[in-house]
């Protein structure tokens, strides 16, 4: 069965705090760029990916990066897919 | 392991134990694959290297690399091996220009530009962010030299502030492009330089213990000679005359040497092939190691030591035989816990043909004047009785680095930017082949290297997840 958005969301920040467990996750806003508001190195970046695809199966092309920018549009870009 | 006892076949087969190649054998291992790694040394660790002699420990490639290491060493090896790394205290310029002490953080980097160099703080800034900004995408045709004359016209000083520490980290010139330097600057330029106390022997155990935990199979002295194809697709390698069957290969070996070699250009697409045979290599070292007699100790002088008599930064002078400019680091007993010998290592830019073609004597003969060399500089700048309390000395050349590494030319820091895009088609021309190791000037260095070997497994993973 699909995942909710809710769902995805909470995914995704799970996600996030395994990468970069210092960082304050929780007072996270959805529609500002994620690597604006953490402390997420291209590296991180490329782990998120990783994990999405190990854990969810979801591909994320490099062409398709650009969708991660947001919680928002990552959570608009998941739905469906996970 | 021997290779006699290798599995009848493997997921994934690693060639070379250098850190991109371990790296990533470890992250496939965590993966869950079967990873055999082929090392054709009797070391692991590639030009990460370090030998014994007499009592002495040296490292040859252990100087300094970015805070960044801290975290990759956390998310793809262990705490425990994060934990060994410290800030090293102190960088220091000597040269005809200035002679200036750096912390390297950004904001000792700022005020000596500020103070010393009397830049405005507004320029500093932008030229930070400019550096920052830089990624891949950008313009590849303007060079370091065009961009830091947009920001320090004709202040040839600033100039080697800027590259020369750059330049002993990848072996890059201002000649590279742009973005090598911006990416590899601001990857340094953050909270200072930083060392793995306990030397590259520990940092190499420690790495070994945890693949073996991950269940990588590793045989040392195995030199693989070629990558076997079945339908276009990897199936297999030849390692010291052994067929040994692998779904794919990563290798971490000199990239010209795994497609022209190891694979052969009569195996790869024709237009690929080319562009192989075109990719530069990098430049080469040499090296002389210094041990100093038990009981004596030297003053702290600096970590590191920018040395060079060269007038300017000019690309020429930084591989010039016999050289002008020498990168000396100090060991420390702080190095090593539980260790109180000291040592200094020396590191030159260097060409493979000002050695290869020497005889056994004239070869003899050159290394002792880099020796001397060597000396005479420390003994007139910074240890005036350095001969006195000096106990063992060594060099290391071109040949010695192809020797132990296979690098074509003695290779220190794979190859020229254009190599990035030909390790990245690799698979694309034979699936199942990669490459991950320093190459292309970014992906070099410790934390290149090991971010490189972590990018390329991902994408082996996802083959091998595919077929
Ligand atoms: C003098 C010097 C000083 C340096 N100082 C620093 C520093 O202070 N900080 C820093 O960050 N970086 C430094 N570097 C750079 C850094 O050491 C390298 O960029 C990094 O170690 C390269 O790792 P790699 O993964 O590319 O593999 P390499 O180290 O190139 O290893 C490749 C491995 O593959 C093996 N191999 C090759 N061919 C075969 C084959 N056919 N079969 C089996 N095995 C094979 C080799 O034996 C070797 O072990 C320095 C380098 C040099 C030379």
């Amino acid at each position: 069965m699909a995942m909710s958005k809710d769902e995805i969301r909470a995914a995704v920040l799970e996600i996030i705090e395994e990468i970069a467990p210092d960082e304050d996750i929780a007072s996270m806003n959805d529609e500002e760029p994620i690597r604006e508001q953490i402390g997420l190195d291209s590296m991180d970046f490329l782990d998120i990916v990783m994990e999405l695809r190990k854990q969810y199966k979801v591909e994320v092309p490099e062409d398709d990066y650009n969708e991660l920018r947001t919680l928002a549009s990552t959570v608009a870009y998941l739905e469906g897919k996970m | 392991m021997k290779l006699e006892d290798t599995a009848p076949q493997y997921d994934a087969v690693v060639i070379g134990g250098g850190i991109g190649g371990m790296t990533a054998a470890n992250r496939l291992a965590k993966f869950g694959h079967k990873v055999l790694l082929l090392e054709h040394h009797f070391e692991l660790g590639g030009l990460a290297a370090y030998f014994k002699r007499k009592g002495f420990i040296f490292d040859t490639a252990l100087h300094g690399f970015p805070v960044g290491m801290i975290k990759t060493c956390r998310k793809y090896w262990s705490k425990e091996i994060a934990d060994c790394i410290v800030q090293v205290d102190s960088i220091r310029y000597d040269n005809p220009q200035f002679c200036i002490d750096t912390t390297y953080t950004t904001e000792d980097f700022t005020d000596k530009l500020i103070n010393f160099f009397k830049v405005t703080p507004e320029t500093v800034e932008s030229f930070f962010k400019a550096c920052q900004s830089m990624d891949f995408f950008d313009d590849r045709e303007k060079t370091t030299l065009e961009f830091f004359e947009e920001y320090f016209p004709g202040r040839s000083d600033i100039h080697r502030f800027l590259m020369e520490p750059i330049h002993y980290a990848n072996g890059s010139t201002f000649l590279e492009p742009a973005i090598t330097y911006g990416i590899v600057f601001s990857n340094f330029m953050s909270k200072g330089v930083y060392f793995f106390t306990g030397g590259t022997d520990l940092f190499v155990k420690m790495c070994r213990e945890e693949m073996e935990k991950n269940g990588v199979d590793i045989v040392m002295q195995a030199t693989v000679e070629k990558i076997l194809l079945e339908n276009g697709k990897v199936a297999g390698v030849v390692a010291n005359g052994k067929e040994i069957k692998t779904k794919s290969v990563l290798s971490n070996a000199n990239l010209k040497a795994t497609c022209l070699d190891m694979i052969g250009a009569e195996n790869l697409p024709a237009d690929f092939a080319a562009s192989c045979k075109e990719m530069r290599l990098s430049t080469s070292n040499s090296q002389v190691f210094i041990g100093i007699k038990e009981g004596v100790t030297l003053p702290f002088i600096g970590d590191i030591i920018f040395h060079s008599s060269a007038e300017s930064f000019a690309p020429e002078e930084y591989i010039h035989n016999p050289p002008h400019s020498r990168s000396f680091s100090i060991y420390y007993p702080k190095c090593r816990p539980g260790y109180d010998r000291y040592a200094i290592a020396a590191s030159m830019g260097a060409r493979m043909s000002d050695w290869e073609n020497l005889s056994d004597e004239e070869y003899e003969k050159a290394k002792e004047n880099l020796i001397e060399q060597t000396l005479s500089i420390l003994e007139q700048k910074l240890v005036p009785n350095i001969r006195e309390i000096t106990e063992y000395v060594e060099a290391a050349t071109p040949r010695t680095f192809q020797r132990y590494t296979l690098h074509k030319e003695g290779a220190t820091f794979g190859t020229k930017f254009e190599g990035l895009k030909v390790s990245e088609d690799l698979p694309k021309a034979v699936p199942g082949a990669y490459h991950a190791g320093s190459v292309a000037i970014i992906m070099s260095g410790w934390l290149g290297a090991a971010n490189y070997g972590v990018i390329v497994a991902n994408q082996l993973d996802e083959y091998l997840c595919k077929a």
